[in-house]
């Protein structure tokens, strides 16, 4: 029988592992505290309650994201052989303490959460960033111009979200599909908007200045093109930008799955903002659609966009989950929260740990996003 | 039950105040007024004043964050302030009833009428079910609705606006309440609507005995409808007394300003123009010292006016008027306002734009069922005008008659279905506004109707106008454009660091100012202004209006004034178009078109206009039915479901053959059957009684 | 309204012929009809190998063919060899004049599945039916429960009531079906918590329901769904609260209770219907992870069995019925709020 911490133990040196978190956290509050009247929408987060538990907890992972290596005790892939599904609180042969405990594999828990928020933080709020360029490029137009270009693209969107998520994930996901370069390929078409959008953007906008549009026009084809070529097709020249091939699949379906749906909210907003007089009085003077879109319509969305974007970033944590849930993870050796779960499950009326800290972490980071949507909501209703 | 002699319902100093996060909002302060039995009650003031929370008050229904901070409420001698909520219920709908503006928002959707109906009875008598519908039919008759049967049926939806709101009053007085609270009953209605509302409720109220309390902006509306009047102005009532006597001897600067700056009836934009109040409505939170009025008063006097409070004084010696002014006994109250600077009218020049036969038809798509064919809508039909050079030619007509689709189409939002529009001699009606060049669109502008929307929000003032100039392609610079937009902002009379601000940091009017700037920007030939100024305060119109004058005066710009409020189509036009449903039923100078002989629409409408001046006699000729569904227009002349003149013309001329706008006289055009003759029979609508 | 229903129709169509030639064509990419030949033939062939037994099965016909055939739009292929004729409508051992010339879905031949060794239309059959009853008891739970929550907590909002509701359902949406399962497993069948009440697998549901062994699946999908329509539902009738009618009937006199049941209550449930609608494709979400993680092997974990085994009939057929419960549920909502709200269906 080893040694074992007792649960007052466990908690007092768990806070204690998080100070850096603590030390953000801190000068986070005390800041937004003091300006909150100065920040507009974002200094009235600190006014609701809730708001604020929602925003602690969502910085909370945040700051264990970028600090998880001051954080963490143990390398999150070492085994230790006599650490299998140990009691939170156990001592190692060489004296360290798996504060909540070892899985199955004789592996750190607590570590394995601290990294695996780095896993979940590095890639929902990107694949939700890229969820949005392409539903708001394709939203749009479909919304303000409406009729049979509306009509395709809501086909294509409505066919997608009549997808059942899970087959869709079995279909695309699976290593044998990379063969066949469709990963690849949906990478080419959905990284290329976020080029289109902002290209878009300039030109609209400075045209009527040549030299100001080739400028902005010019930095982001090259800045943009070149990511692409790293990130799509592995092929930057200079190895800054790559994605290895695994997680490209992973990334690629999760951006296909949420864009359909945050296509239809953009085009419902955009049908709403565009009978307003300020987009009568653009089209009047004689303004390019693109424009009207981009620089009349979008920036007067933002509101429900900026909420909905909280939301999907904790429901493609969700999905994330999922795929790791069902094995479909990054790798399998990957600490991401889904995967440890699904590691977890087996044992789970016998040694509970394993599967329940991933999963209280997921718990509360997608409860955050959700209390910080829920506030921003009600904060912009509000007077 | 109440003698004559105490009061329906008695306010006493109240105050109420909204309590925000970050402040207290006091909405009303110390307000006073009394309602006797049977009388009317008028309460005016400008948007904001607080007279709806006045009316909730009443009501006991501020909502989570409205209280009652003082003073006392009583009706029929109980006091409404420290009433339980049992009581309270007893009292609503049964003694108190109350209507307000949105007709459409007023009526469960999902509820037929007769059930909204029944409800009012079946919940404070104990009544039966059969009784309590066939009491709801009786009232249906009452409100002279047709086919009383089939509206009990019905959902709210399938009624018109006009209809809904005949529901509305009818279920306010199921249950006879002894007082009855209309809140802009009649904002959100067509003029000619409106006059049939407004006669049915003073008739009902009458023939019941019902006191009313009557919130309006609208000073005209309340001189018909009202016995006494309560003139607000920033939470405070400052004037009150008998409605005749406060309109011809007002007592009060406010008042007094609020008059002279409505146009009506003699008014003229060159030789008397309007007055406007100088400043803006202080909010709530940020009223000054003393008299709220003070710092947009033009008999201030410091030291006086801004060291107490200002009580309520006897004035003009009637009885029961009183005024909050401290100066009440020392100011001249007739001497002539000090003339606004007048101006020589501008004689027009050579023809500018010019529509003839323009047509637009939209064809609606099947709808969701519309398992039919398509329908075609006709907006406009055979629209013929010209304006020239420095001329305002209005269009006026009510909701509905195609005014906003002719906007559209001169605008190129719309493409003519046929006909042409020419512009300096270039035919524009096939040009949707994408194939226009900036010089064509430069020169024909647009104003919009509601302030609020007409700027984007996350954009900047100074941004947004320039914005405007780069795509005119005006100005060689960024700084050049720079420099032309304070110009601009000069012109429109704002000052320049509003350059910097956002426009929700800007009042309506000072919005609209923008949006004629951005209109200007590119010194624009024809400036079409849909409704510029009807969603703005009294006392703000006038100054928009002016400034608008001004500017075209300046540019020798054609200006088309689209509008409904035939108020200041008279004041600022040289020339009037009047549509209905699509059609122009007569044209002509404005001195034309306001006297006989009259189109009978036109005759309709100028009758249906309150005018809030006691020297103004005026017929009233109220129509019957709304206006048709411009999806479903009558056949033949399209005012001939509402027209009083029709009896006169042989056959069925009216329901079958379209007439011709014919001319009468001169560049008059009307388009009806009547003869000459028949035509010179008509009497003018309004008569002004010699001073 | 017939045409509309017709257009509908016909859009259903459209989309389920395209997405079920999507998986039609990602199933039979050549890397899994490569593992397709291994698991039917044998693990060491080599390339020539599978290449021949793909073309003796009809697997190297064009994919549009294929697709026919699984259709039941184009004749099953044959193919002779050593004078004996196969074909995808020839049963074994009998003549291919006994058999008919086409065989797919459109004539009930689902195909078979290769890790049941059945045919499709009858693993799918029983499997449904097991998910069936499952999704009855998600429904019975979730659905009342959600509505009141959601009008208790938006009849009087920013109540004491509110908040206490609102927090708990943001808490129940943030909590996906493997979290809320694994905590609820843990809490109360762990040896750990030592509660024991229910069982942590549902395997023996299948041939009893007892409340021991089925609620805690139940719960878990419910759960999940509850928190978001009750959220609808709060959203709504808090809007339906601040509406001018709701001031009419105020004034009118009616008290609270009725004010809510008579004026609200109908108006703020048309938004929530069609969430509850479109919720189905989510809880087949939901039943997927649930039906794993308990072990019932309805629907859900079929079609888990079949991607995983890369069962491609059965994973075929799987996507035909997830199609369709979709499709069928939008275009339920899509006529219910029509015939909820009294404002669209005369106009
Ligand atoms: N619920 C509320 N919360 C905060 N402030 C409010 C609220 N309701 C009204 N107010 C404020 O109280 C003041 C009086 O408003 P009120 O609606 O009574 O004016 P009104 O005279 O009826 O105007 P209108 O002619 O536009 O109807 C305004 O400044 C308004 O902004
Ligand atoms: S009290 Fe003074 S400031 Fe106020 S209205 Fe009278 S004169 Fe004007
Ligand atoms: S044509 Fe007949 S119906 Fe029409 S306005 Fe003249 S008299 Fe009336
Ligand atoms: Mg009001």
């Amino acid at each position: 029988m080893m040694e074992e911490l007792g649960w007052a133990a466990i908690f007092s040196r768990l806070a204690l592992q998080f100070w850096p978190v603590w030390l953000a956290l801190l000068a986070v509050f005390a800041l937004s505290l003091h300006y909150r009247r100065r920040t507009g929408l974002y200094g009235r987060l600190f006014d609701s309650p809730l708001g604020m538990v929602g925003f602690g907890l969502v910085m909370f992972w945040v700051f264990t994201a970028l600090f998880a290596d001051l954080v963490l005790t143990f390398d999150p892939l070492g085994q230790i052989a006599q650490m299998k599904n140990k009691v939170p609180g156990t001592i190692t042969p060489d004296g360290g303490v798996y504060l909540l405990g070892g899985d199955n594999l004789g592996r750190d828990v607590f570590s394995r959460m601290v990294m695996g928020a780095r896993r979940v933080l590095a890639i929902a709020p990107a694949a939700t960033v890229f969820a949005f360029m392409v539903g708001v490029t394709l939203g749009l137009p479909a919304g303000y111009r409406g009729g049979r270009l509306d009509a395709g693209l809501s086909f294509i969107a409505n066919l997608v979200l009549a997808f059942p998520v899970i087959l869709l994930f079995y279909l695309l996901v699976t290593p044998e599909i990379r063969t066949t370069g469709l990963p690849v390929a949906l990478a080419a078409v959905l990284f290329l908007f976020p080029v289109v959008f902002f290209t878009m953007l300039w030109n609209s906008r400075f045209f009527t200045h040549p030299a100001k549009r080739n400028l902005y026009v010019g930095v982001t084809l090259v800045l943009g093109l070149w990511a692409w070529s790293g990130l799509a097709f592995n092929a930057d020249p200079l190895g800054v930008w790559s994605m290895e091939p695994n997680m490209l699949n992973v990334f690629v379906s999760v951006v296909f799955v949420n864009a359909p749906t945050v296509f239809r909210i953009v085009r419902g907003l955009v049908m709403d903002i565009k009978t307003r007089d300020y987009v009568a009085a653009a089209q009047t003077r004689g303004e390019g659609p693109w424009y009207i879109m981009l620089w009349e319509i979008l920036p007067n969305a933002r509101g429900p966009l900026i909420v909905d974007f909280c939301l999907r970033i904790g429901y493609t944590t969700i999905l994330l989950g999922t795929l790791g849930f069902f094995g479909l993870g990054v790798s399998p050796e990957s600490p991401d929260w889904g995967s440890t779960i699904n590691d977890g499950r087996r044992l789970l009326t016998i040694a509970p740990h394993p599967a329940i800290v991933p999963a209280l972490a997921l718990l509360s980071l997608v409860l955050g996003l959700n209390l910080l949507a829920d506030a921003l909501r009600e904060e912009s209703l509000k007077d | 039950m109440t003698d004559a002699q105490t009061p329906i319902l008695e306010i006493e100093n109240l105050s109420i105040s909204f309590f925000t996060r970050s402040r207290e909002i006091p909405a009303v302060m110390d307000f006073s007024c009394k309602v006797m039995p049977g009388e009317a009650m008028g309460l005016v003031g400008e948007s904001g004043c607080g007279k709806s929370t006045v009316a909730l008050g009443v009501m006991r229904d501020l909502g989570r964050n409205g209280r009652i901070t003082g003073g006392s409420i009583r009706f029929k001698g109980r006091d409404i302030t420290t009433m339980g909520e049992r009581e309270l219920r007893g009292l609503r709908g049964r003694e108190i009833a109350m209507i307000y503006q949105e007709p459409m928002a007023s009526l469960n959707p999902a509820m037929k009428v007769g059930a909204q109906l029944a409800e009012v009875p079946l919940i404070h008598e104990k009544i039966g079910k059969a009784e309590a519908w066939a009491r709801a039919r009786a009232i249906i008759e009452d409100v002279r609705l047709p086919d009383p049967d089939r509206i009990l049926q019905a959902w709210p939806h399938q009624l018109s606006g006009g209809q809904q709101q005949r529901i509305v009053i009818a279920m306010a007085l199921m249950s006879r309440p002894s007082l009855l609270i209309l809140d802009e009953p009649t904002t959100a209605l067509d003029v000619t609507v409106e006059a049939g509302i407004v006669d049915l409720v003073r008739d009902l109220a009458e023939k019941h005995g019902t006191s009313m309390l009557f919130i309006s902006h609208n000073l005209g509306l309340v001189m018909d409808v009202c016995d006494r009047l309560c003139v607000m102005y920033s939470g405070e009532a400052v004037e009150t007394g008998d409605v005749v006597e406060v309109f011809s001897e007002m007592r009060h600067p406010y008042t007094q300003a609020l008059f002279r700056s409505i146009p009506l009836p003699g008014a003229d934009k060159s030789a008397r123009p309007l007055v406007a109040i100088p400043g803006n409505f202080p909010l709530p939170h940020e009223r000054p010292p003393g008299c709220n009025f003070g710092p947009r008063c033009d008999y201030f006097v410091a030291g006086r006016c801004d060291a107490q409070e200002i009580p309520m004084l006897p004035a003009g010696g009637a009885p029961r008027h009183n005024s909050r002014c401290i100066r009440v006994d020392e100011i001249d109250w007739d001497a002539p306002p000090a003339l606004a600077a007048t101006a020589e009218p501008v004689p027009p020049g050579e023809v500018v734009i010019e529509a003839s036969d323009l047509r637009k038809y939209y064809e609606t798509a099947p709808g969701m069922f519309g398992g039919g064919t398509a329908k075609i809508v006709k907006a406009n039909e055979q629209i013929d005008f010209s304006a020239r050079a420095g001329e305002t030619l209005a269009i006026v007509g009510e909701s509905g008659c195609g005014k906003s689709t002719l906007a559209k189409v001169l605008m190129g939002l719309e493409v003519a279905s046929a006909g042409t529009v020419t512009l300096n001699g270039d035919q524009i009606q096939q040009l949707p506004v994408e194939k226009r060049g900036p010089a064509l669109i430069s020169s024909l502008q647009m104003v919009f109707q509601n302030p609020f929307d007409t700027l984007n929000p996350s954009m900047s003032i100074g941004a947004q106008i320039i914005r405007a100039l780069e795509i005119f392609q005006i100005g060689s610079s960024a700084a050049d454009r720079h420099d032309r937009m304070l110009k601009l902002l000069d012109l429109v009379k704002l000052p320049r660091e509003f350059a910097t601000r956002k426009p929700r940091q800007l009042s309506g009017g000072q919005k609209q100012r923008v949006g004629i700037a951005r209109a200007f920007a590119g010194e624009a030939k024809v400036v079409v202004a849909d409704e510029p100024v009807s969603a703005l305060d009294v006392s703000v119109q006038a100054a928009v209006t002016d400034l608008l004058m001004e500017i075209q005066r300046k540019n020798r710009t054609t200006l088309l004034f689209i509008s409904h409020d035939l108020g200041i189509v008279r004041y600022l036009s040289d020339r009037v178009l009047v549509m209905y449903l699509g059609h122009v039923v007569e044209i002509g100078t404005t001195a034309e078109v306001f006297s006989p002989p009259f189109h009978p629409y036109t005759e309709a409408l100028l009758s249906a206009v309150p005018v809030a001046d006691p020297r103004v006699t005026r017929k009233r000729i109220v129509l019957q039915g709304d206006i048709p569904s411009a999806m479903n227009p009558p056949p033949g002349c399209p005012f001939q479901t509402r027209c009083r003149w029709k009896p006169l013309v042989p056959g069925n001329l009216c329901e079958t053959v379209v007439p011709e706008l014919r001319p009468i006289a001169g560049g008059h055009r009307v388009k009806c059957h009547l003869t000459d003759a028949q035509l010179a029979t008509m009497e003018p609508v309004i008569e002004v009684a010699a001073e | 309204m017939l045409n509309f229903l017709l257009r509908r129709i016909l859009t259903m169509v459209a989309t389920a012929l395209v997405l079920t030639f999507v998986v039609f064509w990602l199933t039979n990419l050549p890397p899994n009809l490569e593992k397709l030949a291994k698991s039917e033939g044998n693990a060491r062939m080599t390339d020539a190998e599978v290449t021949s037994w793909l073309d003796r099965n009809g697997h190297a016909q064009p994919l549009l063919k294929r697709y026919g055939e699984w259709l039941g739009v184009a004749p099953g292929w044959t193919d002779e060899r050593d004078g004996v004729t196969s074909g995808r409508c020839i049963a074994r051992g009998t003549l291919p004049e006994d058999n008919p010339a086409f065989c797919g879905v459109l004539q009930g031949y689902w195909g078979q599945s290769t890790v049941f060794k059945a045919p499709v239309s009858e693993i799918i059959a029983t499997r449904l039916g097991l998910t069936g009853i499952l999704m009855f008891w998600v429904m019975v739970l979730m659905v009342p429960s959600a509505l009141l929550i959601g009008i208790l907590a938006g009849m009087r909002e920013g109540s004491r009531l509110d908040r206490v509701l609102s927090t708990a359902s943001i808490t129940t949406t943030a909590t996906p079906e493997y979290v809320s399962g694994v905590i609820l497993i843990v809490v109360f069948s762990s040896s750990m918590v030592g509660l024991k009440w229910f069982k942590g697998t549902a395997t023996s549901a299948m041939d009893g329901i007892t409340f021991e062994n089925f609620f805690l699946p139940v719960l878990t999908i419910a759960l999940y769904g509850m928190g978001y329509i009750a959220r609808m539902t709060r959203a709504s009738m808090s809007e339906v609260m601040t509406a001018q009618y709701i001031r009419t009937a105020r004034l009118k006199g009616a008290s609270f209770g009725r004010v809510v049941v008579r004026h609200a209550l109908r108006n703020a449930l048309i938004a929530p219907f069609t969430v509850i609608m479109l919720q189905f494709p989510w809880l087949l979400n939901g039943v997927v992870i649930v039906e794993t993680l308990f072990n019932f092997k309805g629907f859900g974990w079929t079609l888990v069995q079949a991607a995983g085994n890369n069962d491609i009939q059965l994973l075929l057929g799987c996507s035909v019925v997830a199609v369709v419960v979709v499709l069928v549920t939008q275009a339920m909502s899509d006529v219910g709020y029509v015939l909820l709200n009294p404002r669209i269906r005369v106009s």
